[in-house]
């Protein structure tokens, strides 16, 4: 079977070798050559244009990201055209029958305005909420690709810490436009973050007074986010995602391993044209199906939940997903407070919100550092992780996800109650209890289902994969024929880089560099490592072909036979 | 501590050749990419004909929805409403979206119908090179940042980098300082003015809420439940009336006596079984009135903290940690809810400078 | 006649004739049947003594031989008909098993047997009649009516019934129910006479113009034309599902289709 060249070169693809016939530049003229001669385009073009980028589903998801921010850009300009960011108050005169007469403040009369007498003005409304929804969604799911491939490692840390920049200013992006209309909901979520920040110790009430320019809810906190909302955070991100961006193209992507693949190349498409049309098409897919969400989907009705009234709350009152598992800490956390002399301490408050959310991002900026401390594994990493080929970490990121989708879930507690007939208190008491049993049940499990796909890995590395055929031996056994696993996908499974649980307590790395804490590493080491299951060795695998080869149906008896040959092997073949 | 290995692609451990290494870590050969296979619209023309086909139809769908899209800009009324799928619609929100998403959706599926399918599909491979700096350049760079570090004469004036450290530092401050004025300083006095006080006062009528008719006693029912305000609430206008009504807002309920406890020293804060409570929830203040009349229980909506009115307003369940403050009533000679004083505690959620001492708690007299 | 004759099998005709025999049924039950407020409040000797065996079989086993109440149920002197009204026409009573709370059902009593009962039950001491039409009638109300009803909903229902009306969570399993599609009547009734949890919201406090314009409000709430399927109404929550389901699961689809290999030749 003819192959191409291991590892090929693009420079059959860099020289322009069009065909007469063929459309295309015959040669450097005109106004690129003006514009080249001007800012060197042609030094850019060859950069970039044919940098290749690796085909898979989930290296796609930062692109959704990507392309809801800029739908939140174009649909935002929209929307800053009619929005008034004012607290002064009104008496609404529009054409919604069921407010007339209504005072309310500026900024949510322009809301019904942009609602009910803009054409297309509700529409590009929603399509900026639903945006804003994916966008935070997106992002998380992108976040979590990243973790479960290891994408993070070297020398990828610095992109991962934009990452989690990322992320946390995208929750205050959408918290304060979820508070701009300055209906109901968006009043009712300003009052909880006012509850929230009086809860700080020492400088609560003075970041209180400062935030709201005075008393809640004061007359300029929306002209403040409006700010926030449109200019600071946005301008933040944009700055962010360039360096996230520049990062990335500067790396080259990572790929997951298959035949070919290795630390050392890219394999997949260039960018013109291939990735341009499906980035860019994939840039209008987002669009259209946010358009068609915004079309056929109700978001956040202000109209429903009318003006801002400090005397009025409705029933389902919920921030927007992305702080649904802060609101479901605060809600399931007990009434702690202490008060020592002439001050209040509002742990039920502070903990489960500032603090907790403090906690998650710094658990997540740490991580890369943690685990690299942990590996010291100081080399280069461009092929991704199979999540089995780690099975703690994989582990221990479900069990995240279980922990925040618990909080999460609590956030809901009483839809849940009203949905599924059961009481609310019971729903709390339970919640109370799995946030923290549920994310140590889903590490057992997860580990445990990674440890077995290993060992499945390993069995069909050794003796081939099952044929379905079944043989029956001359004394009237019954045994299934094995056949060997293609070298495709052998090299496919050995691909990752294996780590020897730390067999002492060492305080040195192997570079010579000291290691701090060592008792406490070495133990984490331990607890990382020491159940994966080893791949064969290159001699174990020889030994094991050799053993039962092709021609011969493999006996499943004898499989755990050549299971401890091989071990011996593998002790034997060292050298 | 820079050493060049750190750079090298492959893992390597310092007491292995890289060779061995590489042996241990893969153990299987490299097969390389997998052979081209060409592709079904590339090797049968009709099936070719009908990708190109395919994506010609979708781009020119676009125009036709565009112009749509415009035609129901300016045709469609804005009131009009349209019934699908038991749904009734806003017409013009509807028919934009389908028009304007399904020629955007076109767009985009068109573009990557073409790449699939017409674009030429070889994958190539891109070499990579480490990240860090190879070891010559490595030793250029610093040379460069020597020389710059040496012209800067930094080594024999040590003052300047200091000084230059110093001057930036405290440059901050008054950057800092300017937002002083963001808002009023919470002192003790201001205080004492604002989140500590409400207008509620002795001789203040309890009013509805929204109508701000006044209440007698003798119109409420046992088992009722009044959002009402302080009568001088209505003087109050734009956001000072709002600022009031997040503190002075109350519920006013009315239980059978013989049901309920009452501590001696709130003897005469009720009115036969009627009794006023703040309606901002002391956890985070959302205000509260989900009143359940059977239990005396008053749930928060927002993070369900229960509160029983039945026994001064302490909390049952929930993350609330305080007792709602209740409001001291009386009538007056026409018979009209009055309040016999302000509250006696700050309502609201709790703050750092808060004294809670003086709340009420379950058991006290 | 022959006009009729020859017209009976017109496509329209048994359209027609249903819309006619309805009217007619109509005007006969209006003619013949007591208003509801006379019935309620001047019951006759006839009805209460039917109402007071009809009691004896469907109540008294919670509520009591005299309407004074069991561990089962609470006491029903003073609830007024206006309470018997309400509970029986929304299938709420009698309740088919004890729980939290009565859910609503299909009410299989005749307006005889409730009329009945509800005449014995306000014998027992002095509550809420059921009410004359006109006290809840919304037809008439100009717009600032509606948006001060809208208002009132806000201050006084929505905590538990949810902005949309479409009802919310209490404590221990109970809830306050959807608002969606019932009677202005039973909206009236339930805010005179509290039942179950809610409390009762008192002609001193809020007077019949403005139940009306409450009930004006919810009815031309429900009659707004939607920005799109509702979702529920339950807010943030099911919109963070259905973003999470239709955007990224979507999305996801599409980004598998766009990643993988089309149909190759061999």
């Amino acid at each position: 079977m003819a192959r191409p060249a291991k590892i090929s070169t693009t420079s059959e693809y860099d020289v322009p070798s069009t065909p007469p016939e063929e459309p295309g530049f015959r040669q450097f003229s005109g106004f690129p050559a003006w514009l080249d001669e001007r800012v060197g385009v042609g030094k850019i073009v060859k950069f970039g244009l044919r940098k290749v980028f690796p085909d898979h589903w989930s290296f796609l998801l930062g692109e959704i990201a990507l392309y809801s921010f800029i739908v939140l850009l174009l649909t935002g300009v929209f929307l800053t055209i009619w929005f008034k960011p004012s607290m002064a108050e009104v008496e609404y005169t529009g054409t919604y029958q069921l407010m007339r007469g209504l005072p309310m403040s500026e900024a949510f009369e322009s809301a019904l305005r942009i609602s009910f007498d803009i054409r297309g003005g509700l529409l590009v409304r929603q399509i900026h909420h639903w945006a804003a929804i994916l966008f935070v969604a997106a992002l998380t799911a992108h976040m979590l690709r990243v973790f479960f491939t290891g994408a993070f490692r070297k020398p990828r840390e610095l992109n991962w810490l934009i990452g989690v920049g990322l992320m946390a200013l995208s929750l205050i992006a959408g918290f304060s436009g979820y508070s701009l209309p300055d209906d109901l909901l968006s009043g009712t979520g300003l009052r909880f973050v006012d509850g929230l920040i009086r809860s700080i110790p020492l400088i609560g009430t003075w970041a209180e007074f400062f935030v709201f320019g005075g008393e809640f809810p004061g007359s300029i906190l929306i002209s403040r986010l409006y700010m926030v909302h449109i200019l600071l955070i946005p301008g933040i991100l944009l700055a962010l995602i360039a360096a996230h961006m520049t990062l990335l193209v500067y790396h080259k992507h990572t790929q997951f391993p298959g035949p070919g693949r290795t630390d050392k190349n890219v394999v997949g498409y260039p960018l013109f044209p291939v990735y341009m049309a499906k980035a860019g098409g994939f840039f209008f897919i987002v669009f259209g199906v946010l358009i068609l969400m915004g079309a056929l989907m109700t978001i956040n009705p202000v109209w429903v939940f009318g003006p801002y009234n400090p005397a009025q709350v409705t029933a389902g009152s919920q921030p927007d997903w992305y702080m649904g598992w802060v609101e479901g800490a605060v809600r399931i956390m007990p009434g702690w407070e202490s008060h020592w002399g002439g001050t209040t301490w509002s742990w039920n408050v502070f903990v489960p919100s500032v603090l907790l959310m403090g906690l998650l991002f710094t658990v997540l900026g740490l991580y890369p550092f943690i685990e690299r401390w942990i590996t010291r594994d100081n080399s280069e990493h461009h092929l991704l992780d199979r999540p089995r080929d780690v099975p703690t970490r994989t582990a221990l990121g479900v069990a995240g996800m279980t922990c925040y989708a618990m909080f999460w879930i609590a956030g809901g507690n009483d839809i849940l109650a009203t949905h599924f007939k059961v009481s609310l208190n019971a729903v709390t008491y339970f919640m109370r209890v799995a946030v923290f049993v549920a994310p140590i049940i889903a590490f057992i499990v997860t580990k445990r289902i990674c440890l077995g796909l290993q060992r499945k890995d390993r069995e069909r590395l050794l003796h081939g994969g099952e044929s379905g055929v079944i043989d029956r031996s001359l004394i009237g056994g019954y045994s299934e024929a094995h056949t060997p696993i293609s070298q495709d996908e052998a090299w496919t499974i050995t691909q990752q880089r294996q780590f020897e649980p730390a067999a002492e307590v060492e305080t040195v790395d192997a570079d010579g560099q000291p290691i701090k804490w060592p008792k406490l590493r070495a133990r984490l080491s331990r607890w990382y490592f020491s159940s994966d299951v080893a791949k064969p060795s290159r001699a174990a695998l020889e030994a094991a072909h050799h053993h039962d080869g092709p021609a011969e149906p493999t006996d499943i008896e004898s499989g755990t036979k050549a299971d401890i040959l091989d071990d011996q092997l593998e002790t034997d073949a060292h050298r | 501590m820079s050493s060049t290995r750190n750079n090298d692609l492959t893992p390597a451990r310092s007491e292995q050749s890289d060779d061995d290494e590489a042996w241990d870590q893969y153990p299987v050969e490299n097969p390389g990419i997998e052979p081209h296979v060409e592709r079904y619209t590339d090797v049968n023309k009709a099936a070719g004909d009908r990708a190109y086909r395919k994506v010609i139809t979708m781009f020119a769908l676009v125009p036709i929805l565009a112009i749509l899209f415009v035609v129901v800009y300016f045709a469609v009324p804005k009131d009009a409403a349209i019934s699908l799928l038991g749904t009734d619609f806003k017409a013009q929100t509807l028919l934009f979206g389908l028009t304007g998403g399904l020629a955007v959706l076109l767009i985009g599926v068109a573009a990557v119908t073409w790449a699939r399918d017409i674009m030429g599909d070889h994958e190539i491979s891109e070499e990579r090179h480490p990240a860090g700096t190879d070891p010559a350049d490595r030793k250029d760079a610093l040379a460069m940042v020597n020389a710059g570090v040496s012209e800067s004469n930094v080594g024999r004036r040590k003052l300047l980098l200091g000084g230059l450290g110093g001057a930036l530092g405290i440059v901050a401050v008054p950057a800092i300082v300017l937002f002083a004025d963001m808002g009023p300083w919470p002192v003790k006095a201001v205080r004492r003015e604002t989140i500590e006080r409400t207008i509620w006062a002795e001789g203040v009528r309890l009013v509805n809420d929204v109508t701000y008719r006044p209440l007698k006693a003798s119109d409420l029912e046992i088992g009722q439940l009044v959002n009402a305000e302080p009568e001088n609430l209505k003087d109050l206008h734009s956001h000072e009336q709002l600022v009031e009504k997040a503190k002075s807002a109350i519920v006013i309920v009315r239980m059978d006596p013989h049901t309920i406890k009452i501590p001696d020293s709130r003897k005469d804060w009720q009115v036969g079984g009627i009794l006023a409570y703040s309606k901002i929830c002391t956890h985070v203040g959302c205000p509260i009135s989900l009143w359940e009349q059977q239990t005396h229980h008053l749930l928060c909506p927002c993070h369900q903290s229960t509160f029983d009115l039945g026994n001064s307003g302490v909390v049952v369940f929930g993350p609330a940690a305080r007792s709602l403050p209740q409001l001291p009533i009386t009538t007056d000679s026409e018979g009209y809810l009055i309040a016999r004083s302000g509250f006696t505690v700050p309502v609201a959620p709790s703050y750092f400078e808060r004294d809670s001492r003086n709340d009420y708690k379950d058991g006290d007299r | 006649m022959r006009f009729l004759t020859t017209r009976r099998r017109h496509r329209a005709a048994k359209p027609l004739l249903l819309a006619f025999a309805l009217l007619v049924m109509g005007a006969f039950y209006v003619a013949v049947s007591p208003a509801p407020q006379v019935s309620a409040d001047a019951g006759t000797s006839g009805q209460v003594a039917a109402g007071k065996n009809l009691f004896a079989v469907t109540c008294s086993s919670c509520h009591g031989l005299n309407g004074e109440g069991t561990k089962q149920g609470p006491s029903l002197v003073g609830v007024g008909a206006a309470a018997v009204d309400f509970q029986m026409s929304t299938g709420r009573m009698p309740m088919a098993h004890p729980g939290a709370q009565a859910p609503r059902r299909v009410n299989t009593y005749t307006a005889e047997e409730i009329a009945a009962l509800s005449a014995y039950v306000a014998t027992l001491g002095p509550g809420p009649s059921i009410p004359n039409s006109s006290a809840y009638d919304y037809s008439k109300l100009t717009d600032e009516d509606l948006a001060r009803g809208g208002e009132l909903f806000r201050t006084n229902c929505s905590a538990c019934h949810n902005a949309s009306g479409i009802g919310g969570a209490l404590p221990e399993g109970k809830y306050a129910p959807s608002l969606h599609g019932v009677e202005p009547l039973h909206i009236y009734e339930a805010m005179r006479t509290g039942p179950q949890q809610m409390p009762v919201f008192s002609a001193g406090a809020i007077p019949d113009h403005d139940v009306a314009s409450i009930i004006g409000y919810l009815k031309n709430l429900e009659k707004q034309p939607s920005a799109g399927f509702s979702l529920g109404s339950i807010g943030p929550v099911s919109e963070g599902l259905f973003g999470w389901i239709i955007g990224i699961g979507g999305l996801s689809l599409f980004a598998v289709w766009i990643a993988s290999r089309g149909a190759r030749a061999r």
